[in-house]
């Protein structure tokens, strides 16, 4: 569904200049969740961002169902393909628009129609019942805005979704929550998920392979199964799984 | 059992009895800590619960830095024979910081940005303790490197925007040390850095906090982090604290909160296709001093 070839990201020009990511290879097929683990600085992020077109400075390739991406540009093609889901649920949404019209937007831009079920629909599917509809996100809590950015990401009917640390916010409470309700989405929808998160445990239990980052370049890929039976061969992932356990 | 709870009384720092914590409105009253009662020896004692449960807040109030709005009761609460809750602002500054000291969660934000490390952390030494430049200059060269910090000369001269966040939070932890504290009051200390930086810095203060001999206050919403780390667990709840338990047996939580929490988090040894969630009750939000009170009555 999504190759990276080579993918290499910098930040800065001349001898400011920092490699943030380093030549990854990955490929990720349908219907998968495939994680990315890694610290803090790892270039983990960065890797959704350049898929995302958030990022400039880009080289190597991007591939979304063999099709090519180019810098910054993407398509109302791709755009309803894959959406993205952020870390911070109390910055990622406008602040003075209502879910409503927060939902209403996505399906304006694009053309979807019938915009009243639609929200609804999506209200519905994330576990927010229809109160929620004109309220703003500062009279939500952390896990509630959370479901209405997954809403804004389902309301286009994606394929692919990229999750950057979606629960990293939250209480464990809640994160089991949202967890549940992605996986029942995946589920429903038959959605691929490329999840960025710090925690091997979020991962190991949302994912089906993970990508270990270290400095800006993938040390290891491996499947869960080989991670639960400790077979990791890199120091470093080794050092990740005792610090989580 | 009564012996050992003696011990730990005669050893005690801090007695804290029913503290409580109202912020008044005109939306009303909220009640962020509702009668909580420990006391603290020299021993490492892990506050957990989850946002908005009243952990931070009660560590805040032992030395009255809640907002300036906060009403703070309390039967008892006092340090080394001083009653922290009638102390004047002289008796109080020279406990805080000197005596009882707070390490926060950020180093970005609780370090001076416009000073470089070595004057921080010089004037923590020299607002407590009359000395020369010289000798604050050394010490806090000797704390830097007790913080395992590698090169001392080189921090003291830089500012907190070149450090890392372990290396920030190390300076955070030499700064709160070296006037020589009773009781550290570390309030999520490792919640903003990696996990394996994060193993680093634990290590460092439990190495520090028991060759002193102090006590530490460890605040944290991480339960797996706090069942390692702390030798006893206060489990709190709406404001409440509704368990008590040594922190070895933390898994074996009684109470349906923390089974709850401890319950919910995903673990990579034992994989589920769904996440157990915790269903609140709303008895354990319920005031327990108004119960105890109801049963005496009747």
């Amino acid at each position: 569904m999504l190759e990276a070839k080579d993918l290499s990201v910098n930040f800065g020009k001349g001898r400011a200049s920092f490699q943030a990511v380093k030549e990854a290879n990955f490929t990720l097929y349908a219907g998968e969740s495939l994680g990315l683990v890694g610290e803090s600085g790892s270039g983990k992020s960065t890797i959704l961002r350049a898929i995302a077109g958030l990022v400039n400075s880009w080289s190597g390739e991007i591939e979304l169902q063999g099709r090519g991406l180019i810098g910054r540009n993407r398509s109302m093609v791709f755009r309803k393909q894959v959406q993205m889901v952020f870390q911070d649920p109390y910055g990622s949404l406008h602040p003075r628009h209502t879910v409503d019209q927060i939902l209403g937007e996505s399906v304006r831009v694009h053309k979807l129609g019938d915009a009243d079920k639609r929200v609804l629909r999506l209200l519905d599917e994330v576990g927010l019942s229809a109160n929620f509809r004109f309220r703003y996100p500062h009279q939500l809590s952390g896990g509630q805005r959370q479901r209405v950015a997954i809403a804004r990401a389902l309301i286009v009917e994606p394929e692919l979704i990229l999750l950057d640390e979606p629960t990293s916010a939250l209480d464990v409470s809640v994160q089991a929550e949202v967890l549940n309700l992605l996986t029942h989405i995946k589920r429903d929808r038959g959605l691929s998920y490329l999840l960025v998160s710090h925690d091997l445990a979020v991962i190991s239990h949302m994912c089906d392979r993970l990508l270990v980052m270290q400095h800006g370049a993938i040390v290891e890929t491996l499947t869960v199964q080989q991670l639960r039976d400790k077979a990791p061969t890199q120091a470093y992932t080794r050092e990740l799984l005792n610090a989580s356990v | 059992m009564s012996a050992n709870t003696s011990r730990i009384m005669s050893d005690s720092l801090l007695e804290v009895q029913d503290l409580s914590v109202s912020y008044h409105s005109h939306r009303g009253t909220v009640q962020a800590v509702r009668n909580v009662s420990f006391s603290l020896g020299r021993e490492k004692l892990g506050i957990v619960g989850e946002s908005g449960s009243g952990k931070s807040q009660t560590g805040r109030a032992i030395l009255g830095l809640n907002d300036a709005n906060a009403e703070i009761k309390a039967s008892k609460l006092s340090f080394d024979g001083i009653d922290l809750l009638n102390a004047d602002n002289a008796t109080l500054r020279a406990v805080r910081g000197n005596r009882i000291s707070m390490i926060m969660q950020d180093p970005k934000y609780s370090l001076n940005p416009v000073m470089n490390i070595g004057k921080q952390i010089m004037e923590a030494y020299r607002v407590h303790h009359k000395s020369s430049r010289r000798e604050a200059r050394e010490r806090s060269l000797a704390m830097l490197e007790a913080v395992q910090i590698r090169n001392p000369e080189r921090v003291m001269r830089a500012y907190p925007h070149e450090m890392s966040g372990g290396m920030g939070q190390r300076v955070m932890i030499a700064m709160m040390m070296i006037p020589e504290p009773d009781i550290i009051i570390a309030d999520e200390p490792t919640s903003a850095l990696d996990v394996t930086v994060q193993q680093q810095v634990l290590e460092l203060l439990d190495e520090l906090i028991i060759s002193r001999g102090l006590g530490l206050i460890f605040i944290s919403h991480d339960l797996n982090l706090v069942s390692r780390f702390c030798d006893r667990v206060l489990v709190m709840y709406a404001g409440q604290v509704v368990e008590t338990i040594a922190a070895n047996v933390l898994h074996e939580a009684q109470h349906p909160y923390t089974r709850g929490l401890l319950n919910c988090m995903p673990r990579i040894d034992a994989p589920t296709a769904e996440l157990p969630t915790l269903r609140r009750q709303d008895t354990w939000a319920i005031d327990q001093a108004k119960v105890g009170a109801t049963h005496v009555g009747s």
